[in-house]
């Protein structure tokens, strides 16, 4: 079906299903629950769940299928929120144009640094990337081109935002003044209110949802066509690939435009759910958050990047809220002493310590689990079916030995 | 005139001629072997055929064009293949990516935006890679990780993925190098089998004289960088000059 | 002209740290052959080993002051630390004062220690996984390091003043000719400076004339023939691993008063060491050291308002402009050999 082999297009419904039911499925506690901070089923966050999972499934076309390590990959996305508040600014609030301007920007951006990068391979690769995004970074935290030229194009540590007299020529008088695709407004939502229960539909999240499915199909083609199949020859071996007949630059350089502009829509979204940027969405933290959330779900495969972006997005949000009242709360049925150690035992990894929690986990994917949380879900399914194999009686009939 | 002319290639490397005034001449259809004792500067040579030297001065024309200078991609689609020393195949892939890699190179030449369409859906270049495997037996190891096969499997990989282009030249570097005796018999039976069923011109760099007396129809025998003697095995094998290239050294 | 030899000071005390980062990660690139994203971690836990000595040095515990009356005419509470108790008061004093030199003392086993462990601990599983894979998993190490810190020391910058001795400054041009106050430079840059070349010197003198240094130096040139001889190359390989940790952390205990420690200064670092690896070359030491003082030399000149005010900004992007140009006309870097990170 729409030219995906079965498989590939169950894990498709699947992921579309998800997409569709998120805000139910995310809202499992009822609001006034106890666990009702663990819900991640609100516009916001759901929103950053898909607008980061187009970004991670674009790097993993450059990361997962041909190994260079760009470290520099938040430069895209910040090129893509930049071009597309610029867009708000001069034209109207209409998205359309921003979202586009944003992948083309991106796009331009990666064919240069990616051309010039892509002649070194290895560590060299990713430090030149780093340079690059981090070159990026400083002319947009100090707004270098606005001093530059005079005026303001990326507005420094302020950032980037629409003003009442910016120009917005295409503005005309009855228009939202907030994101919008023809009048349908990003930001207004639909709530159903069910039990104890209330769930948010919000268009914003919709359309972001929409073009990660797109996103996705396009990277399950692409991952499956012979392109695809090139840019796995290159992880693997260049050499052998040369001497075969393949121009690798071209492939290579081809991966990065790619994922430049998955970038550039991500950055182009984010900046159409809300309407401002800064120069921070470049630094070089923000790409090592890619790196990770690429690394997290599992290098190289279809659904990976889409976990690993949801479960960092999480942590990000829920875990970094937890205080140690909330861990009182949980431990409250336990003796006062053993409860005070089991809360600061758990203090450091909480609130504002998450991070120490997400360097550990990352730390343990990498040393135990290569292949991410894919390979993990992999490995315990092999587990469950092995127990169901060594349930039944023994075979008569077994492989013949090699 | 043969399909590969080197004419009057020399190369120095600092005060070392490593290649003095070399001339060659493969004949097509031929296997034609390049050997010497260790130093006479066959890895030279090797490196200049696939373009990687260029060296100080003379030519080296492959059907008509020089090959000078050219990246190995360009190399390969002049219809020029290269075994390597130790096989290099794509050891992520399976065996049948492996040899379909090569057939869309043939098909798409260096570089075609192909993103959309599905690997499943190329038949033809499916079959056409099927067919090359069943020809060196290894049909029922299509599905197998090209990594985790066993080191003559992975020979006879890489000479299929080599083939399945259908070159015009193979060029073998020391196709046994560090086999054991088993090993090295089986390569030879392999080529004899390649040999037998298509036409097909091999140059084989080698040091090991059992591989070379048992495959070439031709033989070139360097020594400090220079072609000593060119004749057929029978003759190359009481050759004096040969002898003394060779006893010589180790009379040393 | 002054204004030159000005900038070139300036360079100096950025360059030495710069250098000596460089030269760590070098060491261990090196030997190990492994990209180590953690190291500028270590250079901001020597920093911090700078600021727990001088909390440790100024523990205190309160007395009444019987002599001395607030204005209520109370006794007076003072805080006294205790090793003013231990030593008297002026022997004290100069320890408080001097607690950033002996936090070396304090620094060097903290950190051999910590090298050791994250070698063996760590970093030993990694030597045959790609260079990606230790990018990866010595970043994640820097996060945790990183967090560890801040959990402790909060997240702000904590000042961490030199001795009183070299709190002044040194007027340089008078030296020189020139005018009173047109150059001055603080005597503690020039401090760091004379001490980052003093353990640059070490470092070279214990490779260049201790036999554990001769295998060392022939182990980064070909790890697998040492190996074949016989020495038990990975022993060794772990205390460079210690030493390279040691280096990193002096050079941030000694970087304490030109920067107050945060939790973040060993990224910011690292990222910029990095940079100058590549210039000077993937395992080349005197390429680390000379890319290291070159950029910070570099850096300064390009903040000097006259290049600012024709090209603003230059000075934040200056490093990576050099390092992309450097990268794409000598690969190698400025001192690089052949086949080293070359596929």
């Amino acid at each position: 079906m729409l030219g995906l082999n079965s498989k590939d297009f169950t894990l498709f419904l699947v992921v579309v299903v998800l997409v569709i039911a998120a805000p139910i499925l995310l809202n499992p506690f009822p609001s006034d629950s106890a666990f009702a901070q663990f819900n991640a089923g609100y516009p916001a966050l759901m929103q950053r769940f898909v607008i980061f999972g187009i970004l991670v499934i674009g790097f993993n076309i450059l990361f997962g299928l041909t190994g260079y390590l760009s470290f520099g990959h938040a430069a895209f996305l910040g090129v893509g929120s930049f071009a597309a508040v610029w867009m708000f600014k001069l034209l109207s609030y209409n998205i359309v144009p921003a979202v586009l301007l944003s992948v083309i920007v991106a796009g331009l951006f990666s064919v240069v640094i990616g051309y010039v990068s892509l002649r070194r391979s290895g560590i060299y690769f990713s430090i030149l990337t780093l340079a690059f995004a981090q070159m990026m970074y400083a002319i947009a935290y100090s707004d270098l081109l606005g001093k530059f030229f005079g005026g303001i194009v990326t507005n420094g540590e302020t950032g980037l935002q629409v003003y009442n007299d910016d120009p917005q020529i295409l503005m005309s008088p009855g228009d939202p003044t907030v994101p919008h695709l023809f009048g349908w407004e990003m930001n207004s939502s639909f709530t159903w209110d069910v039990g104890g229960w209330s769930f948010v539909f919000q268009n914003g999240y919709y359309l972001s949802g929409i073009l990660m499915l797109a996103s996705f199909y396009l990277a399950i083609r692409i991952f499956r066509s012979p392109f695809g199949l090139m840019l796995r020859a290159i992880k693997s071996n260049q050499n052998r690939l040369a001497y075969t007949g393949v121009s690798s630059r071209p492939y290579a350089l081809a991966a990065f435009v790619i994922s430049g502009m998955y970038a550039g829509l991500a950055g182009g979204l984010l900046a159409a759910m809300d309407p401002l940027t800064g120069a921070e969405r470049m630094f070089w933290t923000a790409s090592g958050e890619i790196v990770i959330m690429s690394i997290l779900g599992g290098v190289g495969t279809l659904i990976g990047p889409i976990l690993g972006a949801g479960v960092i997005k999480y942590m990000e949000n829920i875990v970094s809220t937890i205080n140690d009242n909330v861990v009182h709360g949980w431990f409250a049925f336990m003796p006062d002493g053993i409860e005070n150690i089991l809360v600061t035992v758990i203090h450091p990894f909480i609130g504002k310590g998450w991070h120490l929690t997400l360097g550990l986990v990352f730390m343990a994917v990498v040393i135990f689990l290569p292949g991410g949380l894919v390979e993990g879900g992999q490995r315990l399914g092999r587990l469950f079916e092995r127990r169901k194999v060594e349930e039944k009686p023994p075979t008569a009939t077994t492989e013949p030995a090699e | 005139m043969g399909i590969l002319e080197v004419k009057g290639v020399n190369k120095r490397f600092g005060g070392l001629q490593a290649l003095g005034n070399v001339n060659l001449s493969i004949a097509e259809n031929t296997v034609h072997a390049i050997i010497g004792p260790n130093g006479a500067g066959k890895s030279t040579l090797l490196n200049v055929l696939v373009g990687k030297l260029i060296p100080d001065s003379g030519s080296v024309m492959f059907d008509g064009q020089s090959v000078l200078g050219r990246k190995p991609h360009e190399i390969n689609q002049l219809g020029i293949s290269r075994v390597f020393q130790t096989p290099e195949i794509f050891t992520d892939l399976t065996v049948l990516e492996n040899v379909m890699i090569p057939c869309f190179a043939k098909r798409d030449g260096a570089f075609r935006m192909h993103a959309i369409e599905s690997v499943g859906h190329e038949v033809d270049i499916k079959t056409q890679a099927e067919t090359m495997l069943a020809d060196v037996n290894m049909l029922e190891k299509s599905n197998m990780h090209a990594g985790s096969l066993s080191r003559g499997d992975k020979r006879r990989l890489e000479m299929a993925m080599c083939l399945v282009q259908e070159p015009r030249l193979l060029l073998l570097d020391e196709p046994t190098a560090g086999m054991a005796r088993a090993d090295t018999n089986n390569t030879i039976d392999l080529l004899k089998e390649i040999k037998a069923k298509r036409d097909i011109t091999m140059a084989i760099i080698e040091h090991d004289m059992h591989v070379v007396f048992s495959l070439a129809e031709r033989i070139t025998v360097l020594a400090q960088g220079t072609p000593l003697v060119e004749d057929t095995p029978d003759n190359i094998k009481g050759h004096p000059k040969v002898k003394e290239a060779y006893l010589g050294e180790a009379a040393h | 002209m002054d204004d030159i030899i000005l900038q070139i000071l300036n360079g100096l005390d950025k360059g030495s740290a710069y250098a000596l980062i460089a030269l760590g990660l070098t060491l261990i690139f090196g030997t190990l052959g492994v990209v180590n994203f953690a190291h500028g971690a270590l250079f901001m836990v020597g920093a911090f080993c700078a600021v727990t000595v001088q909390r440790l040095l100024g523990l205190s515990h309160t007395i009444i002051d019987e002599s001395q009356k607030d204005f209520l005419g109370n006794p007076l509470k003072i805080e006294v630390p205790y090793v003013e108790g231990w030593f008297g008061p002026e022997m004290g004093q100069a320890l408080i004062s001097w607690s950033v030199p002996l936090a070396i003392l304090f620094a060097i086993p903290v950190m051999i220690i910590l090298g050791f462990v994250m070698e063996r601990g760590l970093i030993k599983h990694f030597y045959k996984r790609p260079h990606a894979d230790q990018i990866l998993v010595t970043f994640g190490l820097a996060i945790v390091i990183g967090e560890i810190i801040k959990a402790n020391f909060g997240a702000n910058p904590i000042p961490t003043p030199a001795p009183a001795a070299f709190s002044g400054s040194l007027d340089f041009g008078v030296w020189l000719g020139f005018a009173e106050n047109a150059i001055i430079y603080p005597y503690w840059r020039l401090v760091y400076f004379l001490f980052s070349m003093v353990i640059i010197a070490g470092v070279f003198a214990f490779l260049q004339f201790t036999t554990f240094g001769m295998v060392v130096r022939a182990g980064m040139a070909d790890r697998e023939t040492v190996g074949l001889l016989g020495i038990d190359i990975d022993k060794r390989f772990t205390l460079m691993f210690g030493l390279a940790a040691a280096v990193a952390g002096v050079a941030g205990v000694m970087y304490t008063p030109i920067l107050s420690p945060n939790y973040n200064m060993g990224m910011d670092f690292l990222v910029l060491s990095f940079v100058v690896v590549v210039v000077g070359g993937m395992g080349s030491l005197p390429g680390a050291v000379l890319a290291g003082f070159l950029l910070g030399i570099l850096q300064s000149f390009a903040s000097m308002n006259e290049v600012k005010s024709l090209l603003p900004g230059i000075d934040q992007i200056i490093i990576y402009l050099v390092a992309i140009f450097i990268l794409l006309t000598r690969p190698r870097g400025l001192m690089g050999r052949k086949g080293v990170m070359e596929e």
